[in-house]
């Protein structure tokens, strides 16, 4: 199935060529570490907005990621709700992000059973993955980025990965220790 | 075949990868390694515990893709022969697979008793069978296993906590699904077939 969207995506950008004249970002462009984290307001349920902001004064992993409904056994998040109780011993919410609409979000979360927020980016599409300079215009995905913010709102790592290589989660690991090491040393 | 490759997806073995574009990647990427290092003493290894090529697959027993590349890692074995030594770990995925932990524990209480690659090899061959106790009991039986023991292990999840270690060393080595392989310690991001295997483990050869 993917394949084939694929496939008819790779056939559209060969259908539409050179004249649009879109200025298409490299993805050399997602926000880097000591950047404020662009706050935004996404819906997890129909009726229910999640704000980066509610997090302030705990650590948030962002998972930008191209669509729902990857294969099961290679896919992200479902590693990522295995791993959360080890997020959870760095007191680290996770908010999920791609740009596929609510209903899409809802039966994936519980096809998957997945055990935190996950976010549409759906309207204006994009527009939050933009503004972290996660999103492929010439595809209309997000990528897959990985962001750890700091309780104070700060980005403290980030990550792009290249096409469909699913990321794992021993960076986000190693960035919330980091994240806990830097706290105790500018306590003492 | 897609021009620019900029969205060409292969599928194979049921990892489904989107080439990389180069431009987006910019030689940046260094694919994740192996942190726990491969210990003759707690590792199941198949083959020579020296031999110059290793690849290491972090697995679920009910996973299908899993048991699509189980044929391919005989393949590689076969073609490699002496040179290559195969170590298997867990890396149950229990939130999708309901018999993958019970399954690992059937493998591990048949190691305990030096008959880890039967029944590893088994429960591979027989997917379709997994959660019925009663057929993975019957091929202990045929290895000539102390039943006993086996079935008390496991009732008693005795290998639970290795198991569960297994897991989160997969994870910090950057699993990212499974099957995922690593090649004499680096993560093969490529498809999980035979051919593609044993091109990096020669390539990577030191």
């Amino acid at each position: 199935m993917r394949k084939l969207q694929n496939k008819n995506a790779a056939q559209k950008s060969r259908r539409q060529p050179l004249k649009t004249k879109r200025i298409v970002k490299t993805l050399d462009s997602v926000l880097a570490p000591g950047k404020l984290a662009p706050n935004f307001s996404l819906n997890s349920t129909p009726d229910q907005k999640v704000s980066l902001s509610d997090f302030r004064g705990q650590p948030v992993i962002l998972a930008f990621y191209p669509a729902d409904w990857s294969p099961v056994c290679t896919d992200q998040l479902s590693l990522y709700a295995m791993v959360m109780p080890e997020f959870k011993k760095f007191n680290a919410e996770l908010l999920a992000i791609s740009v596929d609409n609510i209903w899409s979000h809802l039966a994936f979360v519980k096809d998957r059973k997945l055990n935190f927020p996950v976010l549409a980016d759906f309207e204006p599409k994009g527009s939050i993955s933009r503004r972290y300079g996660a999103y492929k215009e010439k595809i209309g995905e997000s990528a897959r980025a990985l962001f750890v913010i700091d309780d104070k709102g700060i980005i403290r790592w980030s990550h792009l990965s290249p096409d469909g290589i699913n990321p794992g989660a021993d960076g986000i690991l190693s960035a919330l220790e980091n994240l806990t090491t830097a706290q105790v040393n500018a306590r003492s | 075949m897609s021009g620019t490759a900029t969205v060409a997806r292969k599928r194979a073995a049921g990892k489904t990868l989107l080439e990389p574009t180069g431009k987006e990647t910019a030689g940046k990427y260094q694919a994740p390694k192996l942190e726990i290092p491969v210990t003759p003493e707690r590792d199941h290894i198949e083959g020579l515990v020296n031999a110059s090529l290793t690849l290491v697959e972090y697995g679920d027993y009910q996973c299908p893709y899993c048991g699509a590349a189980y044929p391919e890692v005989k393949k590689v074995q076969k073609e490699l022969g002496f040179e290559l030594r195969f170590v298997f770990r867990n890396f149950p995925l229990t939130n999708i697979h309901e018999h993958a932990m019970s399954a690992a524990e059937t493998a591990e209480a048949a190691s305990a008793q030096g008959n880890f690659w039967p029944m590893h090899d088994f429960l591979y061959e027989h997917q379709a069978t997994l959660g019925d106790s009663i057929v993975a009991l019957g091929h202990a039986k045929k290895l000539g296993l102390d039943t006993q023991r086996f079935e008390r292990e496991i009732a008693r999840h005795v290998y639970q906590k290795r198991i569960k270690d297994d897991f989160m060393g997969g994870v910090r080595s950057g699993v990212n699904g499974t099957p995922t392989f690593y090649v004499n310690g680096v993560r093969h991001n490529e498809d999980a077939i035979a051919k593609a295997l044993i091109e990096a483990l020669t390539q990577t050869k030191k």
